[in-house]
């Protein structure tokens, strides 16, 4: 099948055209080379298919050991840092008191067209061979606005990421171009984790029988993301062939979802849901070959380590502010080692969790293995990430405490790392 | 972005292994209880090391960690350059013994200063000579800008006046790097390093330290009466600007600071592994399947250590990796010495106690890998240094403020 990928580079472009926000945030003319840029891919992308030429000889440049973002990455990350401090972080507040994410915001988001990013070239998306990392920095320099509001953005890139690596090419031209069509993807959503305690993700308990041509799937998934607005949800389940996933219609018979308020998060709209001898045709299985269970959970794994990131360095910035400012003894606390080494610590570890990530990320995306790594990059975020959330909240004292300063509510957002499986997907 | 170790260092990594590992190890317990006594198997390997350095710009050890190997490199993009290659030697060689390493032939930091800061007619005098570093004093540790010796300028030379600590092969190099003040008036940026070579009348060696670990490496205090040096043997400029202050003197420091962490980063690694075999053997997997929450709390602890280990590593290689690409770097050297030195404390010092009474004992290496490295949260400035650094750069405060 063909699509028309100037055609998609241009209704992208046009959508952006009429949005105000890029003025305001002046970065318009960033976010326009960066559409040229894509749809320049893409446009070398079909020449080089249409002549039948290998594509992407690696330059010899790639084995050095090298930090630098990409133009086109860095270019992501100040449009995106932009919106994130200009948009989001305004928006956090309120978007936790009540629970939910403003429907102005969820368009100007959608503008974003961040889902491109998920959508492989032949769909019309940007997603090229090498996603993994930009996809992270996706998540991070959004997560410095906000870790909820974030977390909520992402959903439809990372259904459109599990789409397109975990779907047959079948499913793949059946779901995907939506994601990057004018009316947008029907809200999904990632329902992975289960309630029980010491439960393991790679062993879901949810069942899925096979009845003839339709699955019967059976358990129950907590903390779903966006889980309650949702029109299809992506669902893993133990086949007797191992563990599964499944596009589930949301209103299919047996379903029941609830508001599932955790301790953070209140914007991501947390949902419980039931399923009870839910009939899924057999062919919503999602079947792309090589299909990797435990690879599908790194890969989400990833974006909760990003996400913790681009919080730390949000908090690393705010206390740093803050402890200038704060006047007590008569100078800024700043000048106190009790307090300045607390702001050390917080740097240090937030750049271990960075590097630790981005390398699994970047490992991901260049085809070796990182299992180990997505293990430890979790294992340490988890741990650093609630630290530094603590140590903000500490850092300002009272202050810290109330919810006049957004620290106390990356605090309670932080928890989440070290609790969430497979709701989001780089 | 890549973040693995780069192709082109693998054979230089490969080497510095087979180093560390048929010829550190057999000997790294005989030098740790024979203390004082020269290792004398180093000679040979230092001749070997020299060979190779010569033949090869991607040189092991620590002269060829420095801005001006950086510079010499024309290539356009990013390199990987000198401070990476030494760092990725050093790693290495410390997984076998960092004693050893410390104690090597003209590898130590006085040659590192003398890569860093010498002119060329002094890198030509002095680049083959064992240089041994001298900079702490009875009264001065942290804080080098309190150095009490002093050189005068006397005609053709300067005499040097003062007693320095803690000068690591301070007997057996050919020449020691000595920090002394020009005008103590004028502060830290009087302060000038100055070459004085071995049995230059007025310098004596008055005692070797007994130390917690690395005693392969010896530890000298010496005293410096009316010695006489040439003039020429000041390091880099003689002029007091007081304008650029200490940074002349500190330059050195953002190129030696990755190394000490990439020591602990070795030393670190030893640990770990041999932690990992002796678990293995009571049945754990070590395999990353799991919840961390699910597996024994003996695997669950080495998978913590592990990841605060690769957090060493990777903020190690990023200090380096900057220096090789001219990026400043003063902050990410600090933090690489900061979290390296406090995790190959905490790792060896936590393999130890996984490993029980078997890791107490002499039998194995990890109780004195648990002592070899608590100096490398100490020398080439301590955690707290390092944090006062980091600090004062995030916050933007002099040391005046944040003192």
């Amino acid at each position: 099948m063909t699509v028309d990928v100037q055609g998609q580079a241009l209704s992208a472009l046009s959508k952006l055209a009429q949005a105000d926000w890029p003025d305001r945030l002046k970065v318009r003319k960033t976010f326009e080379k960066l559409v040229y840029s894509g749809s320049r891919a893409s446009f070398r992308f079909a020449s080089g298919r249409a002549a039948g030429k290998p594509r992407d000889a690696r330059p010899a440049a790639e084995d050095l050991f090298d930090l630098s973002l990409s133009d086109e990455q860095q270019m992501l990350v100040d449009m995106l840092q932009g919106f994130a401090l200009e948009v989001l972080r305004p928006a956090a507040h309120e978007a936790d008191a009540q629970a939910s994410v403003p429907a102005a915001l969820l368009n100007q988001a959608r503008e974003l067209g961040l889902a491109h990013y998920g959508v492989g070239e032949t769909h019309g998306g940007l997603a090229g061979e090498r996603t993994v990392l930009s996809n992270a920095l996706i998540a991070e320099s959004l997560a410095q606005g906000d870790f909820s509001l974030a977390a909520t953005l992402l959903v439809p890139l990372s259904a459109a990421n599990c789409i397109r690596r975990w779907g047959s090419s079948a499913q793949q031209a059946a779901w995907l171009p939506a994601f990057v069509s004018e009316e947008g993807a029907p809200p999904f959503a990632l329902a992975v984790s289960e309630p029980g305690v010491l439960s393991d993700p790679d062993q879901p308990a949810t069942r899925a029988r096979k009845r003839g041509r339709h699955y019967l799937l059976d358990g129950e998934k907590t903390l779903v993301i966006a889980g309650l607005d949702a029109s299809r949800l992506i669902v893993s389940a133990q086949a007797s062939d191992g563990p599964a996933l499944f596009i589930v219609d949301a209103a299919s018979k047996g379903i029941n979802r609830r508001a599932e308020p955790g301790m953070g998060l209140k914007a991501c709209g947390l949902a419980r849901i039931q399923l009870k001898g839910v009939k899924v045709p057999g062919d919503c299985r999602l079947a792309g070959e090589g299909i990797d269970f435990s690879a599908f959970l790194d890969y989400s794994a990833l974006a909760f380590c990003a996400l913790a990131v681009g919080t730390a360095q949000a908090a690393l910035d705010y206390v740093t502010t803050y402890c200038n400012e704060r006047q007590a003894f008569g100078e800024p606390i700043s000048h106190r080692q009790g307090v300045a080494f607390m702001v050390a610590d917080i740097a240090i570890e937030l750049d271990a969790m960075r590097l630790l990530a981005w390398r699994a990320c970047a490992r991901a995306e260049s085809g070796l293995p990182f299992r180990r790594e997505a293990y430890l990059a979790r294992l340490l975020c988890a741990e650093k990430a609630m630290k530094i959330g603590s140590d903000a909240v500490q850092l300002l004292g009272g202050h810290g405490f109330t919810q006049e300063h957004p620290v106390e509510r990356w605090y309670r957002d932080l928890r989440s790392v070290a609790v969430l499986a497979g709701g989001l997907h780089l | 972005m890549n973040l693995e170790t780069p192709k082109k260092f693998r054979g230089l990594q490969h080497q510095a292994g087979q180093v560390a590992k048929h010829y550190f190890r057999p000997i790294s317990r005989k030098y740790d209880k024979a203390e004082h006594a020269y290792p004398k198997e180093l000679d040979l390997l230092a001749a070997l090391l020299d060979g190779m350095n010569e033949g090869s710009p991607d040189a092991v050890g620590a002269g060829s960690a420095s801005k001006r190997g950086a510079a010499r490199e024309q290539q356009e993009g990013i390199k990987n350059g000198g401070n990476m290659a030494a760092l990725l030697g050093v790693m290495e060689l410390c997984w076998g013994d960092v004693g050893l390493l410390l104690a090597m032939p003209r590898q130590g930091l006085g040659n590192a200063a003398i890569a860093a800061v010498a002119n060329d007619e002094q890198l030509a005098r002095f680049g083959k000579t064992w240089a041994a570093m001298a900079i702490t004093e009875p009264g001065c540790g942290s804080d080098s800008a309190a150095i009490r010796t002093t050189a005068v300028q006397d005609g053709d030379h300067y005499v040097i006046n003062g007693e320095k600590i803690y000068v690591t092969s301070g007997e057996r190099a050919d020449a020691v790097v000595v920090w002394a003040s020009l005008d103590r008036s004028l502060g830290r940026a009087a302060i000038k390093s100055f070459v004085v070579e071995k049995g230059t009348p007025g310098m004596t060696v008055t005692r070797l330290e007994k130390k917690l670990g690395i005693k392969a490496s010896d530890t000298a205090s010496i005293s410096f009466s009316d010695c006489r040096v040439p003039a020429a043997n000041l390091l880099g400029n003689a002029e007091i600007d007081v304008q650029k202050g200490f940074a002349g003197v500190m330059e050195t420091f953002d190129n030696t600071r990755p190394l000490v962490a990439g020591m602990a980063v070795g030393v670190a690694r030893a640990a770990l592994e041999r932690t990992r075999e002796l678990l293995s053997k009571a049945g754990c997997r070590f395999d990353y399947a799991k919840p961390l929450l699910s597996v024994s709390h003996a695997e669950a602890t080495l998978y913590r250590l592990e990841a605060e280990w690769e957090a060493a590593r990777l903020l190690t290689l990023k200090a380096a990796w900057m220096a090789d690409n001219k990026l400043p770097n003063s902050k990410e050297a600090s933090i690489a010495k900061a979290k390296a030195g406090r995790v190959a404390s905490e790792v060896t010092l936590k393999c130890v106690e996984l490993a029980g009474a078997l890791g107490y004992g002499e039998d194995e290496l990890l109780e004195k890998w648990a002592r070899d490295s608590k100096i490398l949260d100490i020398f080439e400035g301590t955690q707290q240094i390092q944090l006062l650094i980091i600090a004062r750069r995030l916050l933007g405060k002099s040391s005046s403020e944040l003192k």
